[in-house]
C-alpha cells in the first residue's frame, strides 16, 4: 500500500516539534521515544505498520485544539486515533504525521434519561454507554463487534455498525449532537439534544468521513429502552440459496427482525468446535434471527418467522425459551472470529454490501475465487442487510500468501460491485479499500467528496492517504471550467 | 413577470441545463414540484429549473427495501407504490404544499428539505433513510455517490450534505432510499383536556414504557376541532395522541396495557382506519391554525422534549400564538395570527426561548418580506457559517442554485 512520500523536512524537525508540543501541552501527553511510539504502530488491520513521527495523548479538548492549532500554523499532518481497533486501516501512522489519540478523553458528561441522551467525551467506549444506563432499563444500539475496546469517537469516524443495525441504524443513525475540532482548534458545535437543527447537516458529515474532516471532542448519542422481550431462532439450511430466500421472505412478510445473521459451513464448524453453541453441523447455512420488542409482538413474530423458515426447507429450527438460550444461540455467532482465528494461523476480514437479492450468487463466486486463490475462506455475515464478512484463511509466514489473500479480497469486494453493491459496510476504507474506490466512484463522484474535504481542511493535514486513491490539490479542484461565455458575477468573492 | 422555465426530462439534460445556467450567469430557483416554493428565504433568481418532468420510479425491490426515483416523482405516486406492496416511507413526509397554498409535493423536495412527520422520533428522519443520490452541482458536474444498499461507508456520506440543503449546493436528480413495511395495525390512544405540561409528562411515560409506541402529539381544543376524525373533533377539549403499530392481535393487547398504565384522562381508543386518518392530519399540517395574512407567521420548533413543556408555555403566553406539539414534545407548531405579535419581535422571543433549552426555531410561512428581512433558519455561529460558506463556494462557486434560500446571496452563502 503507497503512502504519501513523508516530507523529510518534517522528519528531520522531530524534536523541535516535540519540544514545542511539550511547551503546549501537560508533562506526559506527548511521547516520542520508539519505545511508547510503537504501541500505535498499527491499528486492527495489523498488516500495515508504521511508527508515527510522535504520538500525543492529550486529556482534554482545550489540549485537542492546542495540537491541532499548532499542526495547522506548522503544517504537520495528523492521524487521530480512537481505540486502534479500526479493520481498514483508519488509524495507521504516518513517519512524518502526528497521531492524536483521544483514548483519554474517557469520561461520561451527562447522563439525561429524561430526554433519552448520554452525552460523553470520544475516548468512551462503544460498551461503556450502554453500561452506564443499563441499571435505568437502556442502551446504546449500535454494537460492532470490537464495543469492548472501541470509542465512541472512533465509531462516529468510521460510521461503525453491529448486528443491530436492520432494525437501529448505524452510527449515523443513533447520535444527536457533536463538538468537532476543526483544524485550527476552533471548535463547533452540531446538532444536540433537539431533532433536526436546521441548516446544512454537518453532523451527517463527520460521521463515517474517517478522520478527514475535524477530531470529535463530544458526542451525545440517544440511548433506546432496553426491549421488554428477545428471542432469537436458529434455522439450519440444507443449501445457502434456501437461507438466502429465508432472509428475503422474512423481511417480505413484513418483518424488521433485530438482527439476521448468516454463517456458512465452514464458519458453522469452527464456531461449533470452539465454544460448543449446539449448531447444526449438517447445515451448509445457518440462520440466527433475533426479534425485540413488546413480549406480543415477538411471539407473533417469531411464529411467523417459524413459518417462513420451514416454507423456506429449514433442516433444523429452534427458537429461544429463555434468556440464557438465546445468549447461547448467539454465543457462537459472537466467537466466530477467534474461533476461526483457532483454525488458520491468519485470516483476512473483509466488509463488503450486497443486495440481499444476490447472496447465493455472491456466495458461489466467493468459493470460486477461494479455489482459484487456494486459499480458504468462512463467512460470518450480516444477511439481513446485505453485508458480507468473508474471512479469508492464509498463513502471513507462507511467502506470497498475505498478497495472495489480499488480491482475493479485492476481487470479492469487485464482485460485491459488480452485483450492485459496495466496497464496504461498516469497516470504512481506510487505507485497505481505498485504491479500490476507482471501482465504485467516477472521477467527478470523488472530485466532489474532496471538495467537501477542502472545505474543511484546504492543505489536507488530517489523515492523508486515507479514503481518496489520489488526493487532488484544492485549488485545482476550485477551478472552474466555463466553456462559453465568462463566469457569472465576477464580484462574488470565491474560494 | 413569470420566469424563463428549464425543466430537463433525463439527467443528462439535468446536467446540461445546469452547465448552461453557469455558462449564461443564470441564477436558477430549483423546484420539485414548487409545492415549499414558500419555505426557505424567497430565491432571488433569472429562470426555474423545473424538474416535475424528471419523474418516475426506476427502481424498486420490496425484498431489498429498497426505492429508487426520480427527483421530481410526485410523492403521492412514490406513497401509492410502496402501499401497493405493505411497504411504506417510515420517516412519514407530510404533503404539507397547502400551508402556502401549493399542490403535491415531489419525492426529491422532501429530502432537499429533509422533512419528516410524526414517527421521526422512532423511525429517524428523511436524512436517515436517504441511501444514495445522483446530482449536479453549482459546477455543471454531475456525480452520484451512496448506493441501492441499506448499510454503506464507501466514501463520505454526501447524501447527509444534500438532505436537508434547500438545493443550494447540487440539484439532486434522482433519489434511491429506504423502504419498510407498513405494519398491518395501528391504534391510537387518545387522552382528553390534558393541559401541555400534563400531556408532554403522560407522552413520556408512554415512551418509557414497554410499549414500543410510534406517535405521541398534543392538539389544543382549537387544532383538535379541525380534525376529521369525530372522537377528536367532538371532543370538545384538547387531545393528545399515542399510536401503537404492529401486528393485529398483538397492538390490541398493548393498547389495552398502555390504556390502563395513563389513567390519568378520559381515553378514547382509535382504531386503524381513523388512526391513520389522524396521524396523516397531523402529518400533512392540517390542523395547523390557518392564520394568513401579513402579520401572521407559522414557526416550526425543535425542543429537546423533556424541556419543551415550560418553553413552549413563555412562548405562547409571550407570543399570543397556538401552538400544537408532536414528537413527545421535541417538535412544535406556532402560529401567530395577524392580531398578534409582530414577526420580527416573535423572532428574538422563540430563538431566545429555545436556545436556553437547546433548541431551534425556523419560520415556516410568512411573507416574502419578512422572510428576506428575518433569518428564517436562525444563526448558526461564525465558525460554522464560514465552513457553510465554503462548502457552498466549492459546490456552487458562482451562487447559481437557489440563491439566498438559505442565507441572504450577498453573502454568497447558501
Amino acid at each position: 500500500m503507497l503512502m504519501p512520500i513523508p516530507d523529510a523536512a518534517v522528519i528531520s524537525r522531530r524534536a523541535e516539534i516535540a519540544a514545542a508540543l511539550r511547551g503546549r501541552l501537560p508533562c506526559g501527553t506527548v511521547i516520542d521515544r520508539a519505545a511508547g511510539l510503537s504501541a500505535f504502530e498499527s491499528d486492527g488491520l495489523t498488516a500495515y505498520r508504521q511508527q508515527p513521527l510522535i504520538a500525543v495523548l492529550p486529556a482534554d479538548r482545550d489540549e485537542v485544539s492546542a495540537v491541532l492549532a499548532y499542526c495547522a500554523a506548522e503544517g504537520i499532518k495528523i492521524v487521530p486515533r480512537g481505540a486502534g481497533t479500526s479493520l481498514s486501516g483508519g488509524a495507521l501512522p504516518l513517519a512524518d504525521g502526528i497521531t492524536l489519540g483521544l483514548s483519554r478523553l474517557n469520561r461520561i458528561l451527562d447522563i439525561d434519561l429524561a430526554n433519552r441522551t448520554v452525552t460523553v467525551e470520544p475516548g468512551v467506549t462503544n460498551l461503556a454507554i450502554s453500561a452506564a444506563v443499563r441499571e435505568h432499563g437502556f442502551y446504546y444500539a449500535p454494537d460492532p463487534s470490537s464495543q469492548i475496546a472501541c470509542t465512541i469517537g472512533g465509531n462516529v469516524a468510521e460510521n461503525a455498525g453491529g448486528v443491530h443495525c436492520l432494525k437501529y441504524g448505524l452510527t449515523t443513525n443513533n447520535i444527536l449532537g457533536l463538538e468537532v475540532a476543526l483544524l485550527g482548534g476552533e471548535r463547533i458545535r452540531l446538532g444536540g439534544k433537539a431533532l433536526d437543527a436546521p441548516g446544512l447537516d454537518l453532523m451527517g458529515v463527520i460521521a463515517g468521513s474517517e478522520g478527514l474532516l475535524g477530531v470529535v471532542t463530544e458526542v451525545t448519542v440517544r440511548i433506546l429502552r432496553t426491549p421488554e422481550t428477545a428471542r432469537a431462532l436458529l434455522a439450519g439450511f440444507a443449501r445457502v440459496e434456501d437461507a438466502a430466500r429465508c432472509v428475503a421472505d422474512v423481511i417480505a412478510a413484513g418483518i424488521i427482525p433485530a438482527g439476521m445473521e448468516m454463517m456458512d459451513r465452514p464458519a458453522i464448524h469452527a464456531a461449533e468446535a470452539y465454544v460448543g453453541a449446539g449448531y447444526p453441523l449438517d447445515a451448509e447455512a445457518l440462520l440466527i434471527i433475533e426479534v425485540d420488542g413488546p413480549a406480543a409482538e415477538v411471539a407473533a413474530a417469531a411464529l411467523r418467522i417459524e413459518d417462513v423458515a420451514r416454507t423456506c426447507g429449514a433442516t433444523s429450527l429452534r427458537t429461544s425459551r429463555n434468556e440464557a438460550e438465546r445468549l447461547a444461540f448467539w454465543a457462537g455467532r459472537k466467537a466466530a472470529f477467534p474461533a476461526v482465528g483457532r483454525i488458520t494461523p491468519d485470516y483476512y476480514c473483509m466488509d463488503g454490501t450486497i443486495p440481499r437479492g444476490r447472496l447465493p450468487e455472491v456466495l458461489a463466486g466467493i468459493r470460486e475465487l477461494s479455489e482459484r486463490f487456494g486459499l480458504g475462506v468462512a463467512n460470518v455475515f450480516h444477511a439481513g442487510d446485505g453485508n458480507l464478512h468473508p474471512l479469508i484463511l492464509y498463513d502471513a509466514n507462507a511467502p506470497g500468501e498475505l498478497e495472495r489473500a489480499e488480491e482475493f479480497g479485492s476481487e470479492i469486494l469487485r464482485l460485491c460491485v459488480r452485483v450492485g453493491g459496495v466496497l464496504t459496510g461498516e469497516h470504512g476504507v481506510g487505507v485497505e479499500k481505498r485504491d479500490l474506490m476507482d471501482e465504485v466512484f467516477g472521477p467527478d463522484d470523488l472530485a466532489h467528496q474532496q471538495r467537501l474535504k477542502c472545505a474543511f481542511d484546504a492543505g489536507g493535514l488530517l489523515n492523508p492517504g486515507k479514503v481518496f486513491p489520489t488526493l487532488h490539490r484544492c485549488a485545482e479542484l476550485g477551478r472552474l471550467h466555463v466553456h462559453a461565455g465568462k463566469l457569472p458575477h465576477p464580484d462574488i468573492e470565491r474560494f | 413577470m413569470a420566469l424563463p422555465r428549464f425543466a430537463p426530462d433525463t439527467l443528462d439534460g439535468l446536467r446540461d441545463a445546469v452547465a448552461g445556467a453557469l455558462a449564461d450567469g443564470t441564477r436558477l430557483a430549483v423546484e420539485g414540484r414548487g409545492s415549499k416554493r414558500g419555505l426557505g428565504r424567497p430565491v432571488v433568481a433569472d429562470a426555474v429549473l423545473d424538474l416535475s418532468a424528471l419523474s418516475g420510479i426506476t427502481y424498486y425491490e420490496p425484498g431489498e427495501l429498497v426505492m429508487e426515483a426520480m427527483a421530481g416523482t410526485p410523492l403521492a405516486e412514490i406513497e401509492a407504490e410502496l402501499a401497493a406492496k405493505n411497504q411504506h416511507l417510515a420517516f412519514e413526509p407530510g404533503e404539507v404544499g397547502h400551508l402556502w397554498g401549493a399542490g403535491g409535493g415531489s419525492i426529491g423536495g422532501v429530502f432537499a428539505c429533509n422533512l419528516s412527520g410524526p414517527r421521526r422520533p422512532f423511525a429517524g428522519a428523511a436524512r436517515d433513510h436517504l441511501l444514495g443520490v445522483a446530482a449536479v452541482s453549482g459546477r455543471g458536474e454531475a456525480f452520484s455517490a451512496g448506493g441501492r444498499v441499506v448499510k454503506n461507508v464507501t466514501g463520505y456520506d454526501m447524501g447527509k450534505l444534500l438532505a436537508g440543503s434547500f438545493g443550494t449546493l447540487s440539484v439532486m436528480g434522482r433519489v434511491t432510499f429506504k423502504v419498510l413495511p407498513r405494519a398491518e395495525s395501528e391504534r391510537t390512544i387518545l387522552l382528553f383536556g390534558l393541559e401541555p405540561g400534563g400531556a408532554i409528562a403522560a407522552l413520556a411515560k408512554a415512551g418509557f414504557g414497554p410499549w414500543d409506541i410510534s406517535g405521541a402529539a398534543w392538539l389544543p381544543a382549537d387544532a383538535a376541532a379541525r380534525s376529521a376524525v369525530g372522537y377528536v373533533a367532538g371532543a370538545g377539549a384538547s387531545v393528545a395522541a399515542i399510536r401503537l403499530e404492529g401486528a393485529r392481535g398483538a397492538v390490541a393487547e398493548r393498547c389495552a396495557a398502555l390504556r390502563g398504565a395513563l389513567s390519568i384522562a378520559p381515553t378514547e381508543e382509535l382504531h386503524t382506519h381513523n388512526s391513520r386518518k389522524l396521524w396523516a392530519e397531523m402529518r400533512d399540517g392540517r390542523l395547523i391554525a390557518p392564520g394568513q395574512g401579513p402579520l401572521s407567521s407559522l414557526w416550526r420548533l425543535t425542543l429537546p422534549s423533556a424541556d419543551a413543556a415550560s418553553v413552549l408555555s413563555t412562548i405562547a403566553e409571550r407570543t399570543g400564538g397556538e401552538f400544537s406539539s408532536d414528537w413527545q414534545g421535541g417538535l412544535a407548531w406556532l402560529a401567530i395570527g395577524g392580531d398578534g405579535m409582530d414577526v420580527a419581535e416573535a423572532a428574538a422571543v422563540l430563538r431566545a426561548e429555545a436556545a436556553i433549552a437547546g433548541g431551534h426555531a425556523v419560520l415556516w410561512r410568512a411573507t416574502d418580506d419578512a422572510r428576506s428581512a428575518i433569518s428564517v433558519f436562525g444563526d448558526q455561529g461564525d465558525a460554522i457559517s464560514a465552513l457553510v460558506r465554503r462548502i457552498k463556494s466549492n459546490f456552487d462557486p458562482a451562487g447559481i442554485l437557489n440563491p439566498g434560500r438559505m442565507a441572504p446571496a450577498a453573502d454568497s452563502a447558501s
